[in-house]
């Protein structure tokens, strides 16, 4: 038995997950048509390699990556591309986005595949492969996964001693990983016996909820068949056990470094879903244009469906046949999930759950009332931090002092405003903290910018002047050298000491900003990984209208 | 489904479930005291709520804020409950009345209403009627069977409301110095702990019938500590180092200085423990501070308690460590995951 560590706090709510696991994952039908975004993933979105009009085949290059950190995007079916235009899409941010529209021939023709066998191949060959299947992290974050699989660039030869597959699926509700586990346990196991060898790790340790136990005694059965050495661990059932940085705690005891990635402690981690579409992809050419997805809450038919991304959602909310008191739509779980503006917006790789919301299931919150620092939030918090005082800090807007107290430690999981006697949206005011503090550090930067132009010009016209005086000095000189004996104008090379002094002025005034703006800058805003990048990118998106809704509702108890 | 962002659920707990929890525990305590003490209490009880809440809706009107969300979280009643519980049970009305509404108004809502308040209103109203009313605060009931003359329920309302006694009765018939307060006076006289012990009024613990009602509030500090409504660092933390003072001082001159049971059952310890000092808002969230902020209570307990003027020492240790809140939570915060030392004062600058 493998010893499983603990991390502080997490939370319980009700699973509801038997449900949408009574039957086994349907393949949803073709609808009449496929509005396909071309940024689905963290990163750059993909740049469109088709036009109007085109006919695409199943599986066909639509997007190709623009960018080291992008991702393709394909055709889930044939048929023919009428348009390319913004179209509103599922992304948290509510903002448009740039789509392909498709309407399937109802032939469902792939384009050639082409099976690789992936010990023949190269890593860097394969990575390529992952990268223009279009394969992302199904787990929520949508990362490109072969950036994640690329050899460290600090240290190349530092290993990746463990690899971790997350099939905890710790949010109430879900249960797309749960089924993919249950039914597919043989090409999890495959693909993650491809990703080791990428890594080269020596370890490969499979996480899954201890709440799953269909799920774990199948990966056990594919593990057992494979003859491979891998160790599927039941772990915990518990709010937030899914997030990467607390799974690799419980399996691993190592703690990631504030501000680092897994694999600065030699650890990788891999949602079960990603791994699944990274095998299709190589073992059977398949490039990711499909996922499970579950429908489930109030409707009466809670299940799972294999989806065709870019389907509109209502096609797949109307396979769950929604009950008549429903009264809205979550993407996600209901600990993180967004709600839904509009259910009118296509299937994206990241959508992993849609439950459509009732007053008996989801409830308003009472009205907050003022904190009474009784604890219960930092006794839940995953990360240890003490949400009661950053709760303050943020409603004073006292940013400086909420990151003093780690507020980018916050992993947004919700389990302090799950607990709070006083119900107040805790998570929502530290998401509008750190936005804000974001975006005033754009602000910074934007005014250094502006003010280190201003210094610039400053000194391109003292230059200028004193380029003017020089050439006049060197006139003079010329006609005094003509002259017999006269005192010289500059003693000491006559060019270059009066623009030192005066370059060496500004180059202190520019140093002086630059340091200012070091010290003011946010500790967590700096130094990050293209991978952090991209993950602030996409948070910033979906902040911008929950900025917009929130700005009512978020406003401070007035006391 | 009216949430607009995440989390769309939350546990159904709520501050007035809290603290009508924390209530309930209070009645073992409290059926006690009217076992050995009569129903005096409840009256002391009663005005003590129908002023708290008063106050607290007066307070709310003037201060602008929605009357009803609040007056619903019980938070006044528990203040007027435990202030109830602190003080005397036969005293005219007025002194309940004045103290309760000194808590609610001055201690709570002066400083900002609930959660904001750095002091423990409870213990404030304490204070003031201990500074200003020293004579009513002394005079405690004898517990049943002691006493030359016992009054009946409506005896006792009668002194609360009218302030007259039956005839022949006097005031010191009835009433009798704490325990605690014995001690002191005795040990001042030079008698030694065994002698004074002999008295009737001390029981197997501490005094008769005190005893038990220290008894009832520890069950119920222990219901609240099962049903996870406090954490236990405050009730541990205050009992152990109560206990170990008095332990030391004990071991060092038994014959004056009483065993630390003697200290945990007498006067408000048990309260104090589980009810007083683990109140949310005037004590430390962080658990390595709530350890520091109750023994130092504990401690403070003893000496004035021993050496002190005053005859229980809960309120002042309780005030004097509220002083101190704020420092100890920032010398106390916790590791962060992922990070090598704690937040804020410490660890924010890395
Ligand atoms: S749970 Fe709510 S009321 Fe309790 S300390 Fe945290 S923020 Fe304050
Ligand atoms: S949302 Fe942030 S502060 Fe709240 S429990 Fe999660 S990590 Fe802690």
């Amino acid at each position: 038995m493998r010893t499983l560590f603990k991390f502080h706090g997490g939370v319980h709510p009700p699973g509801n997950k038997a449900q949408s696991t009574q039957q086994p994952t349907a393949v949803a039908p073709i609808p009449a048509k496929l509005v396909i975004p071309f940024r689905q993933h963290a990163g750059e979105a993909a740049k469109p390699v088709v036009q109007v009009g085109d006919h695409v085949l199943k599986g066909q290059l639509i997007g190709e990556p623009a960018g080291f950190i992008s991702s393709a995007i394909h055709a889930p079916t044939s048929g023919t591309i009428t348009a390319i235009d913004i179209q509103p899409v599922a992304h948290p941010s509510g903002l448009p986005d740039l789509c392909a529209t498709l309407i399937p021939d109802g032939r469902d023709e792939w384009v050639e595949r082409k099976p690789t066998d992936y010990r023949t191949l190269p890593a860097d060959e394969l990575r390529h492969l992952l990268r223009m299947s279009g394969i992302v992290g199904l787990g929520g974050a949508v990362f490109p996964s072969d950036v994640k699989l690329r050899p460290l660039r600090d240290h190349p030869n530092k290993d990746i001693g463990t690899l971790i597959l997350n099939g905890a699926e710790c949010e109430p509700w879900i249960t797309c990983d749960d089924m993919l586990m249950r039914e597919r346990a043989a090409e999890i196991v495959q693909g993650a016996e491809m990703l080791r060898s990428m890594l080269g790790s020596r370890e490969v340790l499979i996480g899954i909820e201890d709440n799953k136990p269909e799920a774990i005694a199948a990966m056990r059965l594919a593990v057992a068949d494979s003859g491979l050495p891998f160790e599927v661990v039941a772990v915990p059932t518990i709010y937030p056990g899914g997030s990467a940085k607390q799974l690799i705690r419980v399996l691993t005891g190592l703690e990631v470094p504030s501000g680092k990635l897994p694999t600065d402690i030699g650890v990788q981690c891999f949602n079960v879903a990603t791994v699944y579409s990274a095998w299709r992809a190589v073992a059977h050419g398949e490039p990711l244009i499909s996922r499970v997805v579950t429908v489930t809450g109030n409707v009466a038919r809670p299940r799972n469906y294999e989806a065709l991304i870019g389907t509109p959602l209502t096609d797949l909310i109307a396979l769950g046949e929604p009950l008549p008191d429903t009264d809205g739509y979550i993407m996600g779980g209901p600990m993180m999930g967004t709600p839904l503006p509009s259910t009118s917006v296509p299937l994206v790789k990241a959508g992993n759950c849609i439950i459509a919301g009732s007053k008996k299931l989801f409830p308003p919150p009472p009205p907050a009332l003022p904190c009474i620092r009784c604890t219960r939030c930092a006794q839940a918090c995953p990360a240890d931090l003490q949400p009661m005082d950053l709760y303050w800090f943020s409603q004073s807007k006292n940013f400086g002092q909420a990151q003093a107290f780690s507020l980018f430690d916050c992993i947004e999981c919700g389990a302090c405003s799950y607990v709070c006697p006083s119900h107040i949206p805790l998570v929502q005011y530290f998401r509008f903290s750190k936005s804000e503090i974001r975006m005033r550090e754009q602000e910074k930067q934007a005014a250094d910018r502006a003010r280190e132009r201003h210094e610039y010009r400053e000194f391109r016209i003292e230059r200028e002047k004193q380029e003017k005086a020089e050439r006049l000095a060197a006139k003079e000189k010329a006609a005094a050298a003509a002259k017999p004996v006269e005192p010289p104008v500059v003693a000491t090379n006559p060019d270059a000491a009066p623009e030192n002094t005066a370059q060496m002025k500004i180059q202190a005034a520019i140093e002086h900003a630059k340091e200012q703006a070091a010290a003011i800058k946010p500790k967590n805003t700096e130094n990050l990984s293209a991978e952090q990048l991209a993950e602030i990118a996409e948070i910033e998106a979906r902040r911008a209208r929950i900025r917009e809704t929130a700005k009512s509702d978020v406003e401070p108890p007035k006391e | 489904m009216a949430a607009f962002f995440s989390p769309f659920i939350s546990k159904p707990d709520t501050v007035a479930q809290i603290m009508l929890r924390v209530m309930l525990a209070l009645l073992p305590g409290i059926a006690m005291y009217v076992w050995y003490f009569g129903p005096a209490i409840l009256v002391s009880i009663a005005l003590a709520s129908v002023t708290a809440l008063a106050t607290e809706a007066a307070m709310l009107k003037l201060r602008n804020r929605p009357v009803a969300p609040f007056l619903q979280d019980n938070s006044a009643l528990l203040t007027g409950w435990l202030l109830a519980l602190s003080i005397p049970p036969l005293a005219p009305w007025w002194l309940i009345v004045v103290g309760t509404a000194f808590a609610i108004s001055i201690s709570k809502h002066l400083y900002g209403g609930l959660g904001n308040n750095p002091f423990n209103p409870a213990m404030i109203g304490f204070a003031v009627l201990i500074v200003s009313f020293p004579a009513q605060m002394t005079h405690w009931l004898t517990p049943h069977g002691l006493g030359q003359v016992e009054l009946g329920f409506l005896d006792q309302l009668r002194y609360t409301f009218l302030g007259s006694l039956p005839p022949g009765v006097t005031l010191d018939a009835i009433t009798m110095a704490t325990p605690l307060d014995t001690l002191k006076t005795r040990l001042h006289l030079d008698e030694s702990v065994k002698q004074i012990f002999d008295m009737p009024i001390y029981g197997r613990l501490a005094g008769q019938g005190s005893e038990m009602v220290s008894l009832g509030f520890l069950a119920g500090g222990l219901y609240l500590i099962a049903a996870r409504i406090i954490t236990w660092h405050v009730p541990v933390a205050y009992l152990g180092a109560l206990f170990a003072t008095a332990g030391i001082f004990h071991l060092t001159d038994p014959a004056h200085y009483v065993t630390p049971l003697f200290h945990w059952f007498s006067g408000a310890a048990m309260l104090g423990a589980f009810f007083i000092l683990t109140d949310p808002v005037t004590s430390p969230t962080t658990n390595k501070g709530k350890l520091i902020f109750a023994a130092g209570a504990g401690l403070l307990t003893y000496l004035i308690r021993a050496f002190g003027g005053f005859p229980d020492g809960i309120a002042f240790a309780t005030l004097l460590m509220n002083i101190c809140v704020p420092l100890i939570v920032l010398y106390t915060q916790p590791k962060v995951f992922g990070k090598k030392h704690p937040s804020g004062k410490n660890g924010g600058a890395q």
